[in-house]
């Protein structure tokens, strides 16, 4: 049952992660910043790059002895990026090499632009390319280049999603203006939206049975904090029983001050102009009163 | 079940808006190593270490465990990572004692931590994929409504959020850890703050915090020291459509207790528990916990609230830490609550020391009051 | 320890693209398989793993709870972990002796977002994740500290992908091409679960899976301070599981790629003539966070099958092997 339905959906925190770093990692980024680069010395005598607060091996806490290394190593393991990644350091073909820096035990992973693989091999001796406005980033170093020739942190994934095949049957429904619940045959309960499974005894949905737009506000809250989707503060958003459903939803109530709004009121659906509804709940601009008595309530 | 566990090490940091001085390796290494030196031990005793935090979008590293493994001690050895939503501190702790109830280990070091201000707790808990985007906003837009049905079923009076929410600001007083901190605090204050989601005021919810905590737990032939014991362990999980679902009561809350109350030989908890540290975020949970967890009958959870009993000189303190209300590290808060249960029973809870405690409850939720984790501990070997 | 044994095993029909289904309705048929073949509805414990950032959202485990029928309410938790660490979890759960039976599963949708970037997120936070290091990056850095022969990674390649393509389960993938080598497990969509039973319950079935061992182990994190061309975490494993105390007929080794084979094949000290990825493995099917409880599966079903009476099963976790898990399955407990 393919579905045309499929959205861009993007996870990024607004303006970055901030990220403290404490007092052995700010110390090499303040030292990076300022064109150098430091190692830590462990209890037993060897000298971590890039810093850690701890010997990684046994959870010790490492000395409080920096020591300059570098800037200059000597490549170790390499590996070729002929398709370079948005978030790559280079936009332009290179190599992740684990850098052994002079005076370091531990080796550096950071990039290595030599602009062919050929010219890049286990011994190579590479240098640093500082960038010039320096902020205190690992990427301070824009990347490693042979001998002599020469933070916020943006977190950003992108997906495609579909809606799984219950939710999209249901919006299906919503388009053309109704709402489709599933009745479990083994519990005798209608859950809306549908759903191939029932969540209490775990069997298939099989049955679908179209609820009412008409139904009861059980609760709901007061928001007095502004959100994108909702008109205006203070807005309700309510759980509301539809009239043939045992599930209840939770959507706007408008068309009544917010303080007007009661558990027990009825409630319908105001849907948009049948002409520019598509396969989403925006079809329902919210739920307003129908002028009803209260439904009563259960004790 | 199973073996019988103890807690011999509590490590806290100290819980605040901004933890500007560490990095995350530090923070959680922090924690791990103030209760390594409670338990007069180092990392080289531990046979495995136990990770938990609420959603990885919070800081925005996936799956950190494999980062943090070896600030905390953890190269060569077996590290668990668990997320569970908001009860994850809680099931941490249980994950973490169910080695040493298996028999697997003798000594395990259990951490959890939330560095919010990497990011905005909003934001981390609201991000919904398309088509399925809800109209609930952060936690308390998801709460707000069924504490009205609570309110409602109850008819409780409308100041008994603004009680829970006072005596538990003075208790963190207390609390050399405790985030927020707010001399003087009374109703009057708290009802002079904004309703945020309503019934929900601004000073009946809790913050958001930086901050972890830690426990090292041992089996019987390593428990040194003044262990707290454990009783009982106990986790349970419902589904959250479930038509019918009672989510001011939900069954899991009360399987749960009722599990943990039968290993801990527990028939009356309001006179047998001496203290609780109870998951309360937004403070009418109090009152709705109180009946959950057999402590109070149907509808008169907020009579026990209103009369005191629930304070620190009450006859079944509640939050003497000053509880979630007062220092939130999400995914931490919940082994706080487990944590300081261990510290009342083993007499080292210093100010906010309830005299005389020798059986407490740990308590943690999470999801739509879904998801729960208790333990009891007690000063006596079970 | 107490005696446990897989008594039942399912998984999809892994796809290398969005079918439409969610990750609860990939799920939904896999828990009714393995309820079938166990003949159990309920169970003493639940575990289960997955990860938000693969989904797309927090809390992607709320809604297969939902899928499970949790009601009454059950005894669960869940890791960010493949869901064989949450099979490890329901192992230690059943040595407590309280209860005897356990459900594991796992799931996860690749086709939902760049794998290769996503898995950028989970390296060191401060000097890895800024510089955009992606998955088939830091595993090219692995693979040239290993210096691995590249004929016989092909090779591998290719009987990975010819035993998928006898796998009902597996991808249908072509043999490897210059374009097309496949040293990459692909990306899968896919789900898996596993019954566990202990005490009075292994009475109940004439086959089982005996786990006589099971351990896992991590390694420091940063790559530039580790040898990576060892696993020493993952030997370590094996010794605690007890690989080398016996014959090792099958093993299903959670190799991401074709170069940790060679690793992992060393590192766990299997035999020469062990049969390894008989299903094809990851290389021919990576639902990721099921793929490794998948690798315990795997190895259980040819002990049920009786074509096997020993069987390793291996689960890795983090950048270039950094966490691995070893389990023993056996026809004898």
């Amino acid at each position: 049952m393919p579905s045309d339905l499929s959205a861009r959906h993007i996870l990024e925190f607004p303006g970055g992660y901030t990220r403290t770093t404490g007092p052995v990692i700010g110390r090499f980024l303040t030292e990076l910043r300022d064109g150098r680069i430091v190692g830590v010395r462990t209890a037993d005598g060897r000298t971590l790059v890039p810093p850690l607060e701890y010997d990684p091996h046994t959870g010790d806490p490492v000395t409080g002895e920096y020591v300059q290394v570098g800037p200059a190593g000597t490549v170790a393991e390499w590996t070729w990026v002929t398709a370079p990644r948005a978030a790559h350091p280079l936009d332009r073909p290179f190599a992740w090499a684990m850098i052994r820096l002079d005076g370091a035990d531990t080796a550096l992973v950071h990039a290595v632009d030599t602009g062919h693989p050929k010219a890049i091999r286990a011994g190579l001796r590479v240098w640093p390319r500082w960038r010039a406005e320096r902020v205190g980033q690992i990427t301070d170093i824009e990347c490693f280049v042979p001998e002599v020739t020469m933070i916020v942190s943006p977190v950003r994934t992108e997906y495609t999603v579909t809606p799984g095949r219950a939710l999209t049957r249901f919006l299906e429904g919503v388009r053309d203006g109704i709402l489709l619940g599933g009745r479990c045959a083994t519990c005798d309960k209608v859950y809306l939206p549908y759903r191939i499974s029932c969540p209490e005894c775990g069997s298939p949905i099989e049955e679908e049975r179209q609820v009412s737009d008409t139904g009861t506000v059980t609760t709901f809250a007061i928001n007095n904090l502004p959100d994108p989707r909702a008109p205006e503060v203070p807005f309700v958003s309510a759980y509301i029983l539809l009239d043939g459903a045992d599930t209840p939803m939770i959507a706007l109530v408008g068309g009544v001050p917010a303080h007007e709004v009661r558990q027990g009121m009825r409630v319908r659906a105001v849907w948009v102009p049948e002409a520019e509804r598509t396969l989403s709940m925006t079809n329902i601009t919210w739920f307003a009163p129908t002028g009803e008595p209260d439904a009563e309530l259960e004790a | 079940m199973g073996n019988r566990c103890a807690v011999i090490g509590v490590g806290q940091t100290h819980y605040t808006t901004k933890r500007r001085d560490v990095s995350m390796a530090g923070l959680v290494r922090e924690a791990a190593l103030r209760a390594l030196e409670d338990a007069e031990l180092t990392f080289r005793d531990i046979d495995a270490v136990v990770i938990g935090k609420a959603p990885d979008l919070f800081e925005g590293v996936m799956m950190p465990e494999a980062y943090l493994a070896d600030a905390l001690g953890a190269a060569g050895k077996p590290v668990t990572r668990v997320h569970t939503a908001g009860s994850v501190g809680g099931s941490t702790a249980l994950v973490g004692a169910s080695l040493i109830q298996g028999g697997v280990h003798d000594r395990v070091l259990v951490v959890a931590y939330e560095k919010q201000s990497e990011s905005n707790a909003t934001w981390a808990l609201s991000t919904h994929l398309p088509f399925t985007a809800s109209l609930v906003v952060g936690a308390g837009g998801y709460f707000a409504p069924h504490i009205r049905e609570y309110v409602r079923r109850s008819g409780a009076p409308a100041h008994i959020g603004a009680l829970v929410a006072v005596k538990d600001r003075r208790n963190a007083l207390k609390n050399p850890y405790a985030h927020l901190r707010i001399p003087g605090i009374d109703r009057a204050m708290v009802e002079s703050t904004p309703m945020l989601w309503e019934p929900i005021r601004y000073l009946e919810t809790c913050p958001s915090s930086d901050g972890a905590c830690a426990l090292v737990l041992a089996s019987e032939r390593a428990a040194t020291g003044r262990p707290a014991w454990v009783h009982g362990t106990a986790m349970r999980s419902e589904p959250i459509f479930r038509a019918g679902r009672d989510t001011v009561n939900p069954r899991a809350g009360q399987d749960c207790a009722a599990d943990v109350y039968r290993q801990a030989g527990i028939t009356d908890p309001r006179r047998e528990i001496d203290v609780a540290e109870v998951y309360v975020p937004f403070s009418w949970y109090e009152p709705m916990w109180l009946e959950n967890l057999g402590f109070a009958d149907l509808t008169e959870g907020w009579k026990l609230t209103e009369s005191g009993a629930t304070a620190l000189d009450g006859d079944i303190p509640w939050n003497a830490s000053g509880g979630v209300l007062s220092s939130n590290p999400i995914g931490a808060s919940g082994l706080i609550r487990f944590a300081e249960a261990a510290l009342q029973v083993r007499g080292l809870a210093g100010e906010h020391q309830v005299a005389g405690a020798r059986t407490a409850l740990g308590h943690a939720y999470g999801g739509g009051a879904q998801f729960f984790a208790m333990w009891i501990v007690g000063a006596d070997k079970p | 320890m107490r005696a446990v044994a897989v008594a039942a095993f399912a998984q999809t029909v892994h796809t290398g693209h969005d079918t439409g289904l969610s990750e609860p309705e990939l799920l939904l048929p896999v828990l009714a398989e393995v309820r079938a073949k166990s003949g159990l509805r309920a169970f003493g414990f639940t575990c289960s793993g997955s990860c938000d950032y693969l989904a797309g959202a927090p809390f992607s485990f709320v809604s297969a709870l939902d899928a499970l029928g949790a009601w009454p309410p059950i005894s669960e938790s869940h890791v960010e972990m493949d869901a064989a660490f949450a099979l490890y979890e329901a192992w230690v759960r059943l040595q407590h002796g309280d209860v005897d039976s356990a459900l594991v599963y796992g799931f996860g949708k690749s086709s939902l977002g760049d794998l290769r970037e996503i898995m950028t997120l989970q390296l060191d936070p401060y000097y890895l994740a800024p510089l955009g290091l992606d998955q088939l990056s830091y595993a090219g850095l692995q693979a040239a500290a290993l210096g691995a022969d590249r004929a016989e990674l092909d090779a591998i390649v290719r009987r990975c992908r010819a035993d998928g393509r006898r796998n009902p389960y597996a991808l249908d993938l072509p043999d490897p091409t210059e374009q097309d080598d496949g040293h990459a497990a692909p990306i899968t969509d896919g789900a898996a679960a596993v019954v566990l039973v202990a005490g009075d319950l292994l009475r109940e079935y004439p086959r089982l899976a005996y786990l006589t061992g099971i351990a896992h182990r991590i390694e420091p994190h940063y790559l530039g301070m580790r040898d990576l061309a060892r696993s020493p975490s993952a030997a370590d494993a094996a010794t605690a599981a007890g690989v080398g105390k016996g014959r090792v007929d099958v093993a299903e080794l959670h190799t991401q790629f074709s170069h940790e084979e060679l690793i992992l094949r060393e590192a766990l000290g299997l035999p020469p003539d062990t049969l390894i990825n008989p299903s094809g493995g990851p290389l021919a099917a990576n639902p990721v966070m099921a793929t490794g409880l998948i690798r315990v599966g795997e190895a259980a079903q040819r002990i049920l099958d009786g074509t096997a009476g020993r069987a390793v099963a291996h689960a890795t976790g983090g950048p270039c092997l950094q966490q691995n898990l070893v389990a023993v399955l056996s026809e004898e407990a």
